[in-house]
């Protein structure tokens, strides 16, 4: 039996039509945007303008900063405890289902949510400091001080996603061969040594697909300093998802939002070129 | 055999520490919304429970009007959860199981598009809703992102794994190619239609940026959008606010809980299968 033709185009075109005016337009209409700037009230094509402006604007070089400082340590920090978490979950024989679910509850609520009841947590006279100076810590300024700031940040998204990714890698887990691990407890290896030596290179692709991931949700920063810290103080935490939102929809300025939505997807792209490039020699 | 037990022991002590980190800040949601608003900062903190939560919701709705809140989340996110799934099912299954020309293409194009952040989109789309009169209307809130390819990917994935023998079977008897999907495809791949569920589910229930950018009026606000907005103010009732978060987590905890195996068993199947 054939079946018709046209039978599987039927069946794609509402996902078809609509991606196509919701997506598709957009994210073509918004490269033309990127070239545009708005001359008292009428958007007017002035080439590379924006994309020139980037260079001298201060503000973009601090969200550009702050979010790559965010990305280079929070993504490792968090995968690293993703793995390891994975790791010895996957050695336990009971209530492994209670600790995953346990694990992945963070993943699941809205990041304003989770955003707001971080920020009652990290205030100067909130449940962290004063478990904090019940061992003798003087109280941290979490969410005031440039440096600290940016730490709360990574604190927020660490617990939101570690879980998330731990779930993914408990599967990936499932398929590395058990006798890999049997033929190196003969051999004498460490568990440390298995975990760098079987572990780790076993789940390279699933690594990598985690880190691609995690480095395109970074880039988009936005609900947690647009809650946990507003971008300050004085810009020490604004990323690039926050000065886009600020641009346009606070200012209004639609052409230079769009540049910064393509610096985001340039941005992307060549990160997850290079994390192609640097985990899958293959 | 002792190195052993010490060795899952410490394991065991690891993983309730990291559980403890994972759970707490749900706990001081619920300790915060049943307290007055002083107690959160009290000293020493309370770690109890109080009995204000009704107070706070009270005090809640006169500032956000909780319950058309509430029930914009809701009918938002299940209208759209619902039609999302019959959108993203039918694209999945059609990439799971036919082949016909322009597949590679159409379906690298869903691939690609999920590395475009949503940042990229939003302002023609905002443009595209001012330009009909739509901005602070249910449509403008449901309608977007109804297409979304990494549901469709989620699908494709696991309808793969739906025997084409059963397909086959189908065709032969004369069942029609609507038939064969509503019959045949649909009932075997319910952990797939779960998992997807709950994921659409909680991606609207959780969406910011686009509620916060759309729902022109505060009776159109969204859960996290009136959260946010209550959080913003100058003088902030904390008891209020966490008693918010509370509900507005509530419910998509509830939904997880309920088809959590569903929902992790989907998620695998759409990262390991290459």
């Amino acid at each position: 039996m054939r079946t018709k033709v046209f039978v599987p185009y039927l069946f794609l075109t509402p996902a078809l039509v609509l991606f196509a005016i919701f997506m598709g337009y957009p994210i073509v209409y918004s490269l033309l945007l990127s070239f545009q700037t708005s001359v008292s009230g009428e958007l007017v094509f002035t080439g590379v303008d924006n994309y020139a402006k980037l260079f001298s604007d201060k503000i973009f070089g601090k969200a550009l900063l702050n979010t790559f400082i965010i990305l280079i340590v929070q993504v490792p920090l968090m995968l690293f405890t993703s793995l390891l978490l994975a790791t010895l979950l996957n050695s336990l024989k009971r209530f492994k289902a209670l600790f995953r679910v346990a694990f992945f509850m963070p993943a699941v609520t809205s990041l304003i949510a989770a955003s707001i009841i971080f920020s009652i947590i990290l205030m100067n006279d909130g449940i962290l400091n004063q478990l904090l100076g019940a061992v003798g810590i003087d109280p941290i300024p979490w969410l005031s001080h440039p440096v600290w700031a940016k730490v709360s940040l990574i604190i927020a998204m660490t617990w939101r996603w570690t879980g998330y990714n731990m779930v993914i890698y408990l599967a990936g887990l499932q398929n590395v061969s058990e006798s890999l691990y049997e033929a190196a407890s003969i051999d004498g290896a460490t568990r440390v040594r298995q975990f760098f030596n079987i572990t780790i290179p076993q789940l390279k692709p699933i690594i990598l697909f985690t880190a691609i991931l995690s480095t395109i949700g970074t880039l988009q920063l936005f609900e947690e300093p647009y809650t946990l810290t507003k971008g300050g103080p004085s810009d020490a935490t604004i990323t690039i998802g926050m000065y886009l939102y600020q641009t346009g929809f606070r200012y209004f300025n639609f052409g230079y939002a769009s540049t910064l939505a393509y610096v985001i997807v340039i941005l992307i792209g060549i990160l997850s070129y290079i994390q192609f490039k640097v985990t899958g020699d293959e | 055999m002792v190195a052993k037990r010490v060795r899952v022991s410490i394991t065991t002590l690891i993983l309730l520490i990291g559980s403890f980190i994972s759970l707490f800040p749900f706990y001081w949601a619920i300790i915060g919304g049943t307290n007055e608003s002083g107690k959160i900062f009290a000293k020493p903190p309370v770690l109890l429970p109080g009995n204000q939560l009704f107070e706070n919701i009270r005090n809640l709705n006169e500032s956000i009007g909780i319950g058309r809140v509430m029930f914009n989340s809701l009918f938002v996110t299940i209208v759209y959860t619902i039609l999302a799934l019959v959108v993203s099912t039918m694209a999945g299954y059609v990439f799971a199981k036919f082949n016909f020309k322009g597949k590679t293409v159409i379906f690298g194009i869903f691939l690609l598009s999920m590395m475009i952040p949503y940042h990229a989109i939003v302002i023609p789309v905002f443009k595209m809703m001012a330009a009909w009169g739509w901005l602070g209307t249910y449509k403008a809130l449901i309608l977007p992102n109804i297409a979304y390819p990494f549901a469709i990917f989620l699908m494709r994935q696991n309808m793969m794994a739906v025997p084409n023998a059963m397909m086959e079977a189908g065709r032969i008897d004369g069942v029609s190619e609507w038939g064969l999907f509503t019959k045949i495809i649909l009932p075997s791949s319910k952990p797939a239609l779960a998992a997807t569920a709950i994921y659409l589910f909680m991606y609207q229930w959780n969406n910011f940026l686009w509620p916060l950018i759309s729902a022109t009026s505060e009776d159109m606000y969204t859960m996290p959008v009136a959260l946010s907005s209550l959080f913003g103010l100058s003088r902030i009732d904390y008891g209020q606010v966490m008693a918010g978060v509370t509900l507005a987590t509530f419910p998509i905890i509830l939904f997880f809980l309920m088809l959590q195996k569903y929902f992790i068993q989907g998620m695998l199947g759409s990262s390991v299968k290459e």
